[in-house]
């Protein structure tokens, strides 16, 4: 019997980690495809409030770069997630590595994060398993404090992004 | 009020001012002294003070050893203690999930056409 995530459920995963579980009504084959084509992704993915997708690379493949720039018009610069495919299985398993850029001065912060993506199919059912390890505790929680902000305002991206910096 | 949620309270009151987030952005990067918070921000010695000071009340940043700099570093452990704190995360990507469904039932419906149904 497999679970039905009808929402989206979240857990820490030991001192550096986080995982979120959702269940989708499609083939695995479809949620790797809103996964990995840009076109699909900037349909859904949301940035910080008032912020939308202005640019989305993906050059899917074992050391591709990806690259997602968010704008907002109350904001002086873009913000931007990036990083590269360490593994790339379709419709199974993705693992990228994750940076977060604010697009202040002094550029890209911190060591990120590694996310593995895993895509099961049972029945007409995709479960996604979303995992990320940061490089530190403090690190793993101030990007998941980013997601406490949020709807207030871009603190998303001041939080999150610069508190993925790894702090010892 | 209970001392937790007192506690609470007090981070959420830290964590509402933008300055205070970019401040804790900064230090997030490792500790800096009041001189060091000052000049990015374009803010004064005092108005970095102030602020230090309210996030110090909250938990989420401590002085170093350091007694002529005094730098100061984050602490995220508060953050970790609020209630929110997982659940925002959470509805968070709930939020971009539901519109993951929406976008997945499109699909599958142009599949179906495309299938010739």
């Amino acid at each position: 019997m497999t679970t039905f995530y009808a929402k989206a459920e979240a857990v820490l995963i030991g001192d550096t980690g986080v995982e979120v579980r959702r269940s989708f009504r499609a083939p695995a084959a479809l949620v790797w495809r809103a996964h990995t084509e840009p076109a699909l992704f900037r349909r859904w993915m949301l940035g910080p409030p008032g912020y939308v997708i202005s640019a989305c690379e993906m050059d899917v493949r074992p050391g591709g770069a990806y690259r997602i720039t968010w704008t907002s018009a109350a904001a002086p610069h873009p913000m931007a997630v990036f990083g590269d495919y360490r593994e790339v299985q379709p419709h199974r398993r993705l693992v990228t590595t994750e940076y977060y850029d604010t697009g202040e001065p002094g550029g890209p912060l911190g060591d990120g994060s590694l996310q593995v993506l895993e895509f099961s199919e049972r029945d007409g059912v995709t479960t996604l398993v979303q995992r990320n390890d940061f490089a530190t505790t403090a690190a793993r929680d101030a990007a998941v404090a980013g997601g406490m902000c949020d709807g207030i305002e871009p603190c998303f991206a001041a939080l999150e992004a610069a508190l993925a910096a790894g702090i010892a | 009020m209970p001392a937790a949620a007192a506690a609470l309270d007090a981070t959420f009151a830290a964590l509402a001012d933008p300055t205070r987030r970019a401040i804790l952005a900064r230090l997030a990067q490792g500790e800096a002294s009041v001189t060091e918070l000052a000049a990015p921000f374009g803010l004064t010695q005092p108005a970095v003070s102030k602020h230090l000071k309210v996030l110090e009340r909250a938990g989420l940043v401590e002085a170093g050893r350091d007694a002529q700099k005094r730098p100061r570093r984050l602490k995220a452990a508060p953050l970790r203690e609020a209630a929110q704190f997982l659940d925002a995360y959470r509805a968070h990507w709930e939020a971009n999930f539901a519109r993951l469904d929406a976008l997945l039932d499109d699909l599958k419906n142009e599949t179906d056409e495309g299938a010739g149904r």
